[in-house]
């Protein structure tokens, strides 16, 4: 991915610090001047979850450890400074998302986890995902969504699908046992079961090209709030933290529960504006898909993993219920814009305007 | 399990699909095969899917339940 465009003093000193080589003395200075800002700027910041700065930030340092950026070495996916200033936004921003985790989750009035079976987790989680009744973007773009806003939802989705299941790859190595071959099996499904172009990311990617969208990783990040940013920033925060591997299940496992239905209903939008099979099988695959997968995420993967380790129903519920507080706050947003007949995208772009 | 596990396996998922694992085939009453793009499958189980044999997750909106009604 090209690196994007600074949006505020942290993003700004860190592009300038990724432009030197790393390990050098220049960029010792430069990374200490970045920790100095941020210890400084994150005491100002109210809102880490819609923090532009703070969001494309931390994207950028967790993108170091997918595709890298673009004239960026891969030396710094490690460098010692620039995994303490990751920590340091991480902390605010995990704070942020449990406090909207708590209030999306409401009164959860549940068994002792050590007793709970892995049907149970499934229930708990089935539950949560059917009382997720926030503002509905399935309905809209089925309905009413204009080719615009199409293309923006899109965008919106981009910078994760055109990666998905990345994320949650980080988990398999920190899981043993059945919650291990679950996500090893939910994963070879997203990744096209050994054929390229069936991979979810590569049907995404398709479906982009059949707007005429560029279909490169990152190719929109410019365009998107710090809330979109936020979305795959709290997967990778899962995904890269052993610590919070009960969080990263908890998160597949929704997603995949919230899926199948407004999958179809976003294959309808598209079908509404005369787009072929070509376009809409994304959105078809995922109906079928998330339909297996849900059960596996639900029962085999977080209730296997909460059987094992009781210890970890609290992050798994986290990591669901973080899923939802964040989507439902992208919802709002996209449809605030939208039925205001307003961009809900940061800056006009080319293929969207 | 105390018995030696078989070639394919059916998980009976509480008021959900069956979920198809291993070595099987799925055919029409003629024999001929039925599209099938994945490994595992979650076959309907309530009636309701719009994409029959397989689920759509339609049985969590009509509340398809797989125990008889307490009482």
């Amino acid at each position: 991915m090209k690196i994007p465009e600074a949006r505020g003093p942290l993003s700004s000193a860190l592009f300038t610090a990724l432009s030197v080589t790393a390990g050098t003395g220049d960029a010792t200075t430069r990374v200490e001047e970045l920790r100095r800002l941020v210890t400084g700027e994150l005491v100002g910041t109210t809102d880490v979850i819609g923090d532009d700065d703070v969001q494309l930030a931390l994207f950028c340092l967790y993108e170091l450890h997918y595709s890298g950026l673009e004239g960026v070495s891969d030396d710094w996916e490690w460098e010692p400074g620039l995994i303490q200033v990751r920590r340091l936004l991480e902390r605010p921003f995990e704070e942020a998302l449990r406090a909207a985790a708590q209030s999306a989750a409401g009164e959860l009035d549940l068994p002792p986890a050590a007793e709970m079976t892995s049907d149970a987790v499934a229930d708990v989680l089935f539950g949560l995902a059917g009382t997720d009744t926030g503002p509905s973007v399935s309905r809209y773009v089925a309905k009413k969504a204009s080719l615009d806003q199409l293309k923006e939802f899109l965008i919106h989705k981009s910078v994760y699908q055109l990666k998905e299941a990345d994320p949650h790859t980080w988990a398999i190595p920190r899981l043993t046992g059945r919650p291990k071959a679950a996500l090893v099996e939910i994963q070879a499904d997203e990744y096209g079961g050994g054929r390229p172009d069936r991979m979810h990311s590569a049907l995404f990617a398709r479906t982009m090209r059949g707007l005429g969208m560029d279909d490169q990783y990152g190719a929109y990040v410019n365009a998107v709030p710090a809330i979109s940013l936020a979305a795959v920033n709290m997967m990778s925060l899962f995904g890269l933290n052993r610590r919070l591997r009960g969080a990263i299940t908890g998160h597949l496992a929704l997603y995949e529960m919230t899926s199948s239905r407004p999958n179809r209903l976003y294959g309808n939008g598209f079908r509404r504006h005369g787009f072929d099979t070509g376009v809409t099988h994304y959105f078809d695959e995922h109906v079928e898909a998330d339909a297996v997968h849900e059960q596996i995420a639900g029962r085999d993967l977080a209730g296997g993993l909460v059987e094992a380790e009781p210890g970890l129903l609290g992050d798994v519920l986290l990591g669901a219920t973080a899923a939802m507080a964040i989507d439902g706050r992208i919802s709002t947003h996209l449809l605030a814009c939208w039925e205001n007949g307003e961009t809900s995208l940061r800056a006009a772009v080319p293929a969207a305007a | 399990m105390n018995q030696e596990p078989a070639e394919s396996s059916i998980v009976v998922c509480p008021d959900g699909p069956l979920i198809v694992r291993g070595d099987f085939e799925i055919v029409t009453p003629s024999g001929d095969p039925v599209p099938r793009e994945r490994k595992t499958v979650a076959l309907c189980r309530c009636g309701a899917s719009a994409i029959k044999p397989y689920c759509d997750g339609t049985h969590k909106m009509i509340k398809f339940r797989t125990e008889p009604p307490v009482g």
